[in-house]
């Protein structure tokens, strides 16, 4: 790599940068609208840049303060970053047996190689794991797929019409040869994946005629939706989660039962819609009543007005709450291990339970962190786009 | 419902079922429950287990549950259908258990629960025969060569603070005409490390606790011993509804069976050459003499299922909790009463 350096990229990036007499249209422009940080250095003194340590003196050590700072700061990282490095990979068992690790100075990472099909699948049937991957897969494909501007296309819902087929197929089995799995025996990341993408799913439509409901001028509907999400905002999600798994089944006659992961889906999915309705509002009240009047203005009905006029402007507003609603939506779904389901984080945690790696939980939970983290974080960086691109014509 | 030729009585009570399942849960007839004929026509067991303790109900590295709680599920389905797979899991959390054990959702409960008077009384439920006896325990290093929590005076013991398990100690000590010194430590991780230091002669908890400390913490688990005293009742039951004693009677009985079947020497592996074997218990046990299977209202050869599909109690323990699992518990209270042990199967017959 350093070898390459120079004669690749030396030449390329060198030349034309420094020495363009001036600079092209573009440059100016983009100069104007956005003047990032990168570009300005250069410009306000050009000699710093060459020194190697020019930069660091400009910014971290222009004042005693900052350079205390400066120091403080590098003395927390010496004392963190090795340690943890050790820990983390260097020192680190990669695989083998429990012996191997209490031999190891840093994290074994062979209990994650020994148990992550439990955590993972949980108590799927171990020859029929490939399904729920498959389905796994699919599924994070289509979210992925969702995202993408270009197949924003009427195909893309018959897209998810056979992804969920397909899926259901996967995952209960029973037709085309495979042997018919029952989803009291789902477990893991696809309950995970499940529950929050369709709670979500669900609660969102719901939420917004929450939210328009609550605004309206029927007392009737207005009485319902505000005691609905009042009641909802009340609680705890737990007490929810109880009321649907434990409590809703005393009610019914004896023999008629509720599957517990659609209980615990309903349950999930009334309080996220509760949530999300009050961040929709919050969007609809802050459109100026001049759009509501202008839309009356010209005759437009109530649903007209609302579909075509607020519901836009609206949401493009409050997208950043509503993520905000998704992610926790998502790390939710790992309290219905009060409810006996197994979702990825009670799987990781059954996997501790085995004494043999009992000691070594706090990599199990480092691994199951990691997951939620990855999916928190795409979900964060695909608003953040979400919102570039709502916002693209209203840009100042 | 299928039309295969069952015992003319069976039948009867099956229809009769059919036909009022809900009037009889309300009349409560010991005649036929709602539940052994419910489990009878789904077809398998609906056991509610631990989401996950190891030994007792665990799925493992394959996701395929085990342990003593998840065999006393797997007998009775042996029982009832001749087939130990024939269960279905229901994982639960204590919270939930006794309820959905209430409402319908499960036919068993076999979670680790402790049999107490007023969750016998008040939650509508059942206990069945105790398949474990837990209860706390002493474990010591197998270097100062104890046989027995007697000879435990003036040791220092390492205990949790503030809890029933400090009460019972002192109170065992004092009942014996003992003294012991208490080393009190906050938290769970830091109380084993300071025995394992060597800080103190002795680590009290629930026995089945302390075999799962020693068994995560010790390269050999033999160089530690849990001493055969439980000072503390903890005895583990399986648990059905109120109102169905049928269904309450294959359950203890199913256990019953295993228990005669490790007194009698019955192994899976030697079951079937004691279909021919003399003795008349074993006759009577194996069905080779009819009677208990039609009293049950199951097939006559419903012990053999049970002993060949599962094992006896003594193989069960072993494999889950005892000398063939990475717990290596000791029989203690849970060996058969002939062997100091309180395992006693009543006469079946």
């Amino acid at each position: 790599m350093s070898k390459q350096f120079p004669a690749d990229q030396a030449p390329v990036s060198a030349g034309p940068i420094p020495t363009g007499p001036v600079p092209p249209a573009h440059w100016a422009a983009s100069y104007e609208e956005e003047p990032t940080q990168a570009s300005a250095p250069p410009q306000a003194n050009g000699m710093t840049a060459l020194k190697p340590f020019g930069w660091a003196k400009d910014n971290l050590f222009n004042t005693p303060l900052n350079t205390v700072l400066t120091l403080a700061c590098l003395g927390l990282l010496w004392l963190v970053v090795p340690p943890a490095a050790n820990w983390l990979l260097l020192k680190a068992s990669w695989s083998g047996s429990s012996e191997a690790c209490r031999e190891a100075a840093g994290a074994c990472w062979s209990v994650i190689v020994v148990k992550h099909r439990l955590i993972f699948f949980g108590t799927y049937p171990y020859d029929e794991q490939w399904r729920p991957f498959l389905a796994c897969a699919l599924f994070v494909a289509m979210l992925g797929a969702s995202g993408v501007r270009a197949f924003w296309r009427p195909w893309l819902a018959g897209a998810w019409a056979l992804t969920l087929v397909g899926m259901g197929v996967l995952m209960w089995g029973g037709v085309a040869g495979l042997s018919y799995v029952p989803n009291d025996r789902w477990g893991g990341l696809p309950i995970t994946l499940m529950l929050s993408v369709f709670s979500i799913a669900i609660a969102f439509p719901l939420s917004i005629l929450l939210a328009l409901g609550r605004q309206s001028s029927l007392p009737a509907i207005r009485t319902f939706c505000v005691g609905f999400i009042e009641t909802m905002r009340g609680v705890p999600l737990v007490s929810v989660l109880f009321m649907a798994s434990v409590m809703f089944p005393l009610f019914l006659p004896e023999g008629v039962t509720v599957d517990k992961l659609l209980r615990a889906l309903a349950g999930m999915t009334l309080f996220t819609a509760a949530y999300l309705a009050e961040a929709v509002r919050g969007g609809l009240q802050a459109i100026p009543k001049g759009q509501y009047e202008a839309a009356d203005a010209l005759g437009l009905s109530y649903w007209q007005k609302t579909v075509l006029i607020v519901l836009p402007q609206a949401l493009r507003i409050v997208i950043p709450p509503i993520v905000n609603q998704f992610i926790s939506a998502f790390k939710d779904t790992s309290l219905v291990t009060i409810v006996g389901l197994y979702d990825l984080l009670t799987a990781a945690t059954v996997a501790t339970t085995d004494p043999e790696w009992r000691p070594y939980f706090a990599e199990v939970y480092v691994f199951a962190g990691l997951m939620f983290w990855i999916f928190c974080f795409s979900m964060s960086r695909y608003s953040q786009w979400l919102e570039r691109l709502a916002n693209r014509y209203t840009r100042r | 419902m299928k039309t295969r030729p069952v015992k003319s009585h069976l039948s009867a009570l099956a229809i009769a079922a059919t036909l009022s399942v809900s009037a009889l849960a309300l009349s409560g007839t010991a005649q036929a429950g709602a539940t052994f004929d419910g489990v009878k026509q789904k077809g398998y067991v609906q056991c509610g287990v631990n989401l996950g303790l190891y030994g007792f109900s665990a799925p493992d590295d394959k996701g395929k549950w085990s342990g003593l709680d998840v065999d006393m599920c797997r007998a009775v389905a042996a029982a009832m259908f001749g087939d130990a797979e024939k269960v279905k899991y229901t994982p639960l959390s204590a919270q939930q258990r006794l309820p959905a054990l209430q409402s319908g959702e499960i036919d068993i409960l076999a979670r680790n629960t402790t049999r107490t008077l007023t969750r016998d009384t008040a939650n509508g439920l059942n206990f069945g025969p105790t398949n474990y006896f837990d209860g706390q325990g002493f474990m010591v290093s197998a270097k100062l060569g104890l046989k027995s929590a007697k000879q435990l005076n003036g040791a220092t013991v390492c205990v949790l603070p503030g809890t029933t398990t400090e009460q019972n100690v002192s109170d065992y000590f004092r009942a014996n005409k003992m003294t012991f010194k208490p080393v009190v430590i906050e938290k769970n991780e830091e109380l084993n490390k300071a025995f394992f230091a060597g800080r103190c002669d002795a680590l009290t908890s629930d026995a089945s606790q302390l075999a799962a400390i020693r068994a995560a913490e010790v390269q050999n688990p033999n160089d530690y011993v849990i001493l055969p005293e439980l000072i503390s009742k903890e005895p583990l039951s399986p648990a059905v509804r109120q109102g169905d004693e049928e269904w309450m009677n294959l359950v203890t009985w199913t256990f019953y069976a295993m228990v005669q079947a490790e007194e009698k020497g019955l192994t899976s592996e030697t079951v079937d050459a004691a279909m021919t074997s003399p003795d008349p218990d074993v006759k009577r046990l194996l069905g080779v003499t009819a009677g208990n299977g039609k009293a049950l209202g199951v097939e006559e050869n419903w012990a053999f299922n049970v002993i060949k599909q599962v094992g006896n109690y003594g193989q069960s323990f072993e494999r889950n909790v005892g000398a063939g699992s990475k717990l290596k518990m000791p029989r203690g209270q849970n060996a058969l009463y002939t062997e100091g042990g309180m395992m006693y199967a009543p006469p079946m017959k």
